[in-house]
């Protein structure tokens, strides 16, 4: 089973050369440090800024650079500042290759919810709707099953959906599957997880063709 | 040279009234107009609708606002780590309209620029677009989401001059750039407020044609909403 940076450095592997990418807040955010070197890769962050490198060192924090999180960040040799409407832009004409981000719930046929829970948590969805509304590559990190240890990847999402039928692919704890007009296909297991443990924790329609490879993070 | 300073952020918010619409530049606390904050709270006017990205946090930015029951409804993309503005939320004493972060900077910008509305991706199919139109084009659905009407913009730049001309600095550019001219007075704060011709034309972001009031803001805080740092070993 992976932990949150297992679940980082598995989805690192999907950033390839030349790829602009926006990480969402969460595991998204750990994503960046597991990318390898040799590539070159630039990250967006939607309130206005590519190229965005590491935390400061102490004491050279500027409260002007931020990232959506709202941390003190750095930028690196070819950053770049830009406005709002640019920065969304950038998003909704399809300019950034690949979108990482956390889910609540997600459903077979690629629905998302990752933003109010009526009732209990109603925080915004900052740019997550339009995020998963514009992306071609979305891929979503997160738990398989909630604290309760009910599945995540539902039938149909039981909260209010962010967007319609936009994610491509999951990397859990548990494995990575494919979204499919047909249901999760399951593409790799996690380190000692077995095909078992994926079908109980995942109320959606699972496929499993063929023999489902061990991941190697 | 039309020149559009004014003495001081009493002068700059002269008109504002109760039960006005305001858009206020900023994310979080990055690029708060902080001068214009204070004064709307010193004037305690009531009843009023802010569009701002987010709600500031429980004693800064738009939560001096909320502290003092000034506000009577938010239309922001995100507006979580605000105690108080939960309470409000919670209880009914706040109106909240959540919009797509994208979706509240084009409803900006359309302002500026003169489009009544304009199509967008993003909420489709969600509870975001109950009650919109929505329209296909090439395969894809869109929602029709309107330009904002507002009768102040605040805003914050780094740099300004006499004219109204703007420079941003790093990400407390934002929502700033999208709401000068996005309302029927757009007031900018700027840290350093200097003479016409004092800024290079080439690296102007916001023309003062933009602008109605300029001033040079006081004891800027900016205060860090999340302070990270790495080691140097």
């Amino acid at each position: 089973m992976l932990d949150k940076i297992g679940i980082a450095k598995r989805i690192a592997r999907e950033v390839k050369d030349g790829y602009y990418v926006n990480l969402g807040i969460g595991i998204p955010t750990l994503v960046a440090n597991y990318v390898r070197d040799d590539i070159s890769v630039e990250f967006q962050s939607e309130n206005g800024v590519l190229g965005m490198g590491p935390f400061p060192y102490e004491g050279e924090e500027d409260a002007d650079i931020i990232n959506a999180g709202k941390q003190t960040i750095t930028t690196l040799p070819g950053a770049s500042f830009f406005d709002s409407a640019t920065s969304f832009g950038m998003i909704r004409g399809k300019h950034v290759d690949l979108t990482i981000l956390g889910a609540m719930e997600i459903a077979e046929n690629g629905d998302i919810a990752n933003w109010k829970i009526p009732g209990k948590m109603v925080k915004g969805m900052g740019g997550a709707m339009d995020l998963v509304a514009s992306a071609e590559n979305i891929i979503v990190a997160m738990m398989h099953t909630n604290k309760k240890g009910e599945s995540k990847l539902l039938k149909k999402c039981s909260l209010p959906l962010t967007g319609v039928g936009c994610v491509k692919k999951v990397v859990t704890n548990l494995g990575v599957l494919e979204v499919t007009s047909k249901g999760f296909r399951l593409l790799e297991r996690a380190p000692g997880v077995t095909i078992d443990t994926i079908k109980q924790a995942t109320e959606g329609s699972l496929i499993v063709e063929g023999d489902i490879p061990e991941m190697t993070v | 040279m039309i020149r559009k300073t004014v003495a001081n952020v009493q002068e700059a918010l002269l008109g504002v009234e109760d039960g006005m619409t305001f858009m206020l530049g900023g994310f979080g606390l990055c690029g708060i107009p902080e001068n214009a904050i204070s004064e709307l709270v010193r004037l305690g006017i009531k009843d009023i609708t802010c569009i701002s990205n987010n709600a500031g946090v429980d004693d800064f930015g738009l939560g001096l606002l909320l502290q003092k029951h000034q506000i009577k409804k938010m239309i922001s993309s995100y507006v979580g780590e605000n105690e108080e503005f939960e309470r409000q939320m919670l209880s009914g004493e706040l109106e909240v309209e959540l919009t797509p972060q994208g979706t509240l900077a084009e409803k900006c910008r359309a302002a500026q620029a003169g489009f009544p509305a304009f199509y967008t991706p993003a909420g489709y199919g969600t509870e975001v677009a109950e009650g919109k139109e929505t329209r296909d084009f090439n395969g894809k659905k869109y929602v029709l989401e309107h330009a904002f009407e507002a009768s102040f913009a605040f805003v914050k730049a780094w740099k300004g001059d006499e004219a109204g001309n703007l420079i941003f600095k790093g990400t407390a550019r934002n929502f700033n750039p999208c709401m000068c001219g996005a309302a029927n007075i757009t007031v900018a704060e700027v840290e350093e407020l200097v003479p016409a011709g004092g800024l290079d034309p080439n690296e102007i972001h916001i023309p003062g044609i933009f602008v109605q009031r300029i001033f040079q803001g006081e004891h800027y805080e900016k205060r860090i909403e999340q302070r990270t740092v790495r080691s140097r070993n």
